[in-house]
């Protein structure tokens, strides 16, 4: 296959040409059915995602640009797409339920879904500033819409907003950020911009920062944190899932890429930001959540400080603290879509519930599901053997490595105080009085807690394959 | 020189002072009206700049359409702005610190700009000689910058299917016109004969089948 169109090769992006193609054929069968299609729709909307991972992979290895290198397509790029589709359609999955109401019957949802998967697939490859900032509207724009999507009710339509008005003040932040670059520099590139920034001029370091301010606010970490409670609790569950899952690897893979590939001039600039951002996220991630009695709001808590310690690694700078990031983000989203697998079978008498003291007892009636949340919420606190230790050994290591003493000491601390609102939920399930049971868990809850259940329990005894292929994926990025 | 130097105080005062008055006027709708006066202002700073294409753009896009948007919802809107404006005060002290921060942020930008002058010289792109600025974007908008073109599509496309799944509503109260039905009349079904009574007038029995 050799297509081109105004000279540009068009075999990198051959994935992202057919989701989008597929997104708007999908939005057609939708519109043209006569009779209720969001089923269909749906079903489609995950065969498709399926479709462009497999492309993804048969594209030619090694490292594709396009687009005047506004485009990269490297094992890093590779392996954050796989993540995100993965996240996409396994919330699609999610979210079956959810759309099964009568009341909410809208296809055009699996249809936002696969838009916004498209933003986070061209923020993945990303080779320069405008790329970057058309995928992240891209991706944000159906996350808004997506996030009001139960609009009849109060909390959704207001979660929207509050994510609207929010992420539009980010994006502002981000623009005016790159707007400096771009003036201090004379190029969007990121290869130009690492050529250019060797210095680290006052204007450079001050679009750097409201860049990465931008970025800040897309992966919730503190201070830019403060949405992210009400639109988690807000949003409606599957939703939820959605946004803890694939919109969070999509900005870490651009945020680890700016850092890495467009600013390797100046990292002593950035990396005190990232430690600061990875100290608080951690510290406010640990402590606020403590408080918290709603599942959901305490999901988006514990959301804040994974991603501080996932930027633990990206602050040593190395290629060990990318592979770090990358190992953590890939274990991260498989615990997350596993939990929310469980709080989205969380129903009694048909009605959903949210809050940590409706779990009490949930080993005595319900023994398999209560086994596979607390292995979840185990590794969730990172406790060996389990999978999200290695996440937070990875990074820690890295950090070590590159002489960051206090930032892994004061991660190690704060996973020590977040272990404590995990293992409170533990206790609750296995030593408190059983409440009534819950209704049959769906089939495809069943699924996709078993895998991601599974893959935490036995991460351990075959890590090989996923390290390795993050390493490679990380060194594509030096 | 001097000319250029007039017209852009000119633009610029007027700019400024019409950007004060946005946030200054009581009646709402002239906020609006004082805004378009600020696009306009903005867009002869542009012209006088050379950018004449981002300066009619900016007059079509924004005075033409998204000023007079504004305008429409502020009309249709009822929206209690003297409540919204008594928190004013409470917040002004923040609001100018942010304020502040900024200014002290542009000043060292500025500054940085104007103390180092070969920042100027690392600009790749320059600027084209003897093209508009419209045959200049033409030339590359749907060659060279195709994938931004297409990608900036899909977002709008995600904008309009956002907009529909927020507030479309299928009403089953509302009548809809079904032109296939409305063909398909014949005088039969349009109208009747009855005999009428003397004395009685026509009773509620006698409507064709398709009134009741």
């Amino acid at each position: 296959m050799s297509f081109e169109t105004a000279g540009y090769q068009l075999l990198p992006v051959l994935p992202e040409l057919v989701l989008a193609v597929g997104a708007m054929a999908l939005l057609m069968v939708g519109a043209y059915r006569s009779q209720d299609a969001t089923r269909l729709v749906t079903g489609l909307a995950v065969g498709l995602l399926a479709v462009v991972g497999v492309l993804e992979l048969m594209l030619p290895a090694g490292k594709l640009t396009t687009f005047g290198g506004s485009f990269i397509v490297d094992d890093f790029a590779r392996f954050l797409k796989i993540l995100a589709l993965i996240g996409s359609a396994a919330t699609l999955i999610l979210s079956a339920e959810f759309l099964a109401d009568p009341s909410r019957r809208i296809f055009e949802y699996a249809i936002l879904v696969l838009l916004s998967t498209l933003g986070m697939m061209v923020l993945i490859s990303a080779g320069d500033l405008i790329m970057l900032y058309l995928g992240l509207e891209l991706m944000s724009l159906a996350l808004y819409v997506v996030a009001a999507s139960n609009r009849d009710n109060a909390k959704s339509t207001e979660a929207g907003l509050k994510y609207f008005v929010l992420g539009a003040l980010s994006s502002g932040m981000l623009l005016y950020g790159a707007s400096l670059i771009y003036g201090f520099t004379g190029t969007v590139s990121f290869a130009g911009i690492a050529a250019a920034a060797t210095t680290g001029s006052i204007g450079i370091v001050f679009g750097l920062v409201f860049l990465l301010a931008g970025l800040c606010f897309k992966v919730s970490a503190v201070p830019f944190h403060m949405w992210t409670p009400d639109v988690y609790e807000g949003a409606p569950t599957p939703v939820t899932a959605f946004f803890a899952s694939a919109p969070k690897v999509a900005a870490l893979a651009v945020f680890t890429r700016v850092a890495l590939t467009a600013f390797p001039g100046i990292v002593s600039q950035w990396q005190q930001i990232v430690i600061f951002v990875a100290i608080a996220s951690m510290v406010l991630g640990s402590f606020a959540a403590i408080g918290q009695s709603n599942i959901k709001r305490l999901m988006a808590y514990s959301s804040i400080g994974h991603m501080g310690f996932a930027l633990v690694g990206l602050a040593a700078g190395t290629v060990e603290g990318a592979q770090g990031v990358l190992v953590y983000i890939a274990i991260y989203v498989a615990m997350t879509l596993g939990t929310f697998a469980v709080i989205l079978t969380m129903k009694r008498n048909g009605h959903h519930v949210e809050t940590i003291s409706d779990f009490a007892g949930l080993s005595r009636t319900n023994p398999l599901l209560a086994f596979f949340f607390a292995m979840l919420l185990f590794s969730l606190a990172g406790i060996p053997p389990l999978a999200g230790f290695f996440a937070k050994f990875y990074v820690f290591v890295a950090a070590i490595k590159a002489g960051l003493f206090t930032l892994a000491v004061v991660g190690v601390l704060a996973s020590v105080v977040g272990a404590y609102y995990y293992l409170t939920i533990i206790k609750v399930m296995y030593f408190d009085e059983p409440l009534a049971k819950l209704d049959p868990m769906r089939m495809e809850l069943r699924t996709v807690l078993g895998v991601a259940g599974l893959f935490n329990i036995l991460f351990f005894v075959y890590p090989g394959p996923l390290v390795s292929v993050a390493t490679s994926a990380a060194k594509s990025l030096f | 020189m001097i000319l250029t130097a007039l017209f852009f105080y000119l633009f610029a005062g007027v700019c400024v002072a019409s950007a004060v008055m946005v946030i200054a006027s009581r009646n709402p709708v002239h906020s609006v009206l004082f805004l378009i006066l600020a696009f306009v202002n903005a867009a002869g700073l542009f012209i006088l700049m050379g950018a004449e294409f981002l300066g009619m753009i900016l007059i079509v896009v924004y005075v033409g359409a998204v000023a007079v948007l504004f305008l429409f919802v502020i009309m249709m809107l009822d929206v209690d702005f003297a409540e919204l404006r008594e928190g004013f005060l409470e917040y002004l002290p923040f609001g100018l610190v942010v304020g502040a921060i900024f200014l002290a942020e542009l000043l060292l930008v500025g500054g940085g700009w104007v103390i180092n002058p070969d920042v100027a010289k690392s600009i790749s792109s320059a600027i084209p000689a003897n093209v508009s600025n419209t045959e200049a974007l033409g030339l590359v908008l749907y060659t060279k910058y195709i994938h931004y073109f297409q990608i900036a599509g899909m977002v709008l496309l995600v904008a309009m299917i956002g907009a529909i799944v927020l507030t479309l509503r299928h009403k089953v109260s509302v009548k809809r016109q079904d032109i296939n039905v409305q063909n398909a009349r014949t005088p039969e079904l349009a109208m009747s004969v009855r005999k009428v009574a003397v004395g009685q007038g026509l009773q509620d029995t006698d409507a064709p089948e398709w009134v009741k």
